[in-house]
């Protein structure tokens, strides 16, 4: 679905920024009230800080859930939204946010991707996730010329003498990858074990065994290079000896963090990279824009899964007003409602 | 008897805080008003909370974990004094424990 352009829009209800828990259960919410949506985030897949920082590890706080992991989590919300058909871009920000002269908003992302919205919901959480930039004097300058934190282009490596900097996955697979295609390719991490698939590591091992890669043990301090262009690195070990690698490009793999990114240049009112939202319906400074999760921020404010899902509701309601202002809102409970059931599917001869 | 953890910034500015038995030094960093960035809460899964112990209180403290260790593989300028600070656990005997923030951190 990431065809599209500004001559050629996607039409929905509301956008949501951001697929993790907050989000994915603000559709179902949303859905409850006759209102669609389309997801944007920048991972690959839903679960935001659950997919991408803790998928393994256990969560004790979700009401009448006593223990799940990120990926449970965010599997049950994708089969509880399920009914309401939401549809994911993935892999892209939210990279601008336009009023329409006829009203609503236009969102668009990083890969062109335009979504036309009459609410906008931010469940950006901590912001978006980009690799960690290594803390070194003037990097910025060489970023995309001659540092890279991804590989989009595998021959823009061939014949060069290359580094590869981290221990993890990401860091093992391009340096098993780029070693047939490239000069030279030298492995610098900070200790001599890995955090990857011991497959890659044992492969790593032997190439460097038989003087077909480097291994380098130390810390990446410094770049030397002129107008963006590495001539070489320094990498320090434990002893404080240093040792200058010479090389032509570096990928540097430490994972990721967030940032907050193009939201702060929304036009929304921010405090202390968090949006002020009021507690009846999550609304910030911008009618029809909403905050909810660990993105927003009002008195007493709590950073946890289960505020967001409350949050959720509540902006839900809000959007209900917009979306259908000619219908009567009326409350009601899954457990008693027809009309809801109905909505969800639920067949009622099996209950 | 307050205890406290002694905290050096980014600036090189020292910073008493208030230390509570029990808490994590990045919870005692956090709640004493300085910017940490901890992004996953205190779970080990971010490396956002790296900082340096004095080496004079190392012998003090525990040692890491496996999973500790490894974490910091995500973080810059790990040296032999690099601890994430949400796995630090403070005791009374590491009142005036000293601690730097490491660049990644905030």
């Amino acid at each position: 679905m990431t065809d599209t352009n500004s001559q050629n829009p996607i039409q929905t209800d509301a956008v949501i920024i951001g697929a993790g828990p907050v989000g994915l259960f603000s559709v179902f919410e949303l859905g409850l009230n006759d209102i669609k949506c389309h997801l944007v985030d920048i991972l690959d897949k839903p679960g935001g800080q659950c997919a991408e920082l803790y998928p393994e590890k256990p969560i004790y706080d979700i009401p009448a859930v006593p223990v799940c992991t990120g990926t449970e989590l965010t599997e049950r919300l994708l089969e509880q939204i399920k009914p309401f058909h939401p549809v994911f871009h993935f892999g892209q920000m939210a990279e601008s946010l336009q009023k329409r002269p006829e009203g609503g908003w236009r969102l668009t992302t990083d890969l062109g991707t335009v979504i036309d919205a009459k609410l906008v919901i931010i469940a950006a959480g901590g912001g978006s996730f980009m690799p960690k930039r290594p803390p070194i004097k003037g990097i910025e300058e060489y970023e995309g010329k001659s540092v890279f934190y991804a590989v989009r282009k595998m021959d823009q490596f061939r014949g060069k003498n290359i580094v590869i900097a981290g221990g993890g996955d990401s860091a093992l697979d391009w340096a098993l990858n780029l070693q047939p295609i490239a000069k030279r390719v030298t492995l610098v991490h900070r200790r001599d074990e890995f955090r990857a698939a011991p497959d890659s590591v044992l492969k790593m091992r032997a190439l460097v065994a038989e003087g077909a890669m480097d291994l380098k043990i130390g810390n990446f301090t410094t770049l030397h290079g002129t107008d963006g262009h590495v001539k070489s690195i320094t990498v320090v070990d434990d002893a404080k000896h240093a040792t200058e690698l010479p090389c032509e490009a570096i990928l540097a793999f430490y994972g990721l963090t967030m940032k907050l990114g193009p939201v702060a240049n929304f036009g929304i009112h921010l405090h202390e990279n968090l949006i002020p939202v009021n507690t009846s319906d999550f609304e910030t400074s911008e009618p029809t824009v909403f905050a909810i999760g660990d993105i927003n921020s009002y008195p007493g404010k709590m950073k946890l899964i289960l505020s967001g899902f409350h949050e959720a509701a509540l902006m839900a309601k809000k959007a209900f007003t917009y979306i259908h202002p000619d219908r009567r809102y009326r409350f009601q409970y899954t457990t008693s409602s027809s009309d809801l059931q109905g909505k969800l599917g639920v067949d009622k001869s099996a209950a | 008897m307050t205890m406290k953890v002694i905290l050096t910034d980014m600036e090189g500015k020292t910073h008493d805080l208030l230390a509570t038995e029990e808490w994590t030094v990045m919870e005692i960093i956090r709640e004493g008003g300085i910017p940490i960035l901890a992004q996953c809460g205190g779970s080990c899964a971010c490396a956002t909370c790296h900082v340096y112990v004095d080496p004079s209180w190392k012998s003090k403290l525990p040692e890491p974990n496996e999973e500790e260790i490894g974490m910091l593989d995500g973080a810059f300028d790990v040296t032999a004094d690099s601890r994430l600070s949400c796995q630090m656990i403070f005791t009374k005997e590491l009142d005036g424990l000293k601690v730097k923030l490491a660049a990644g951190s905030i």
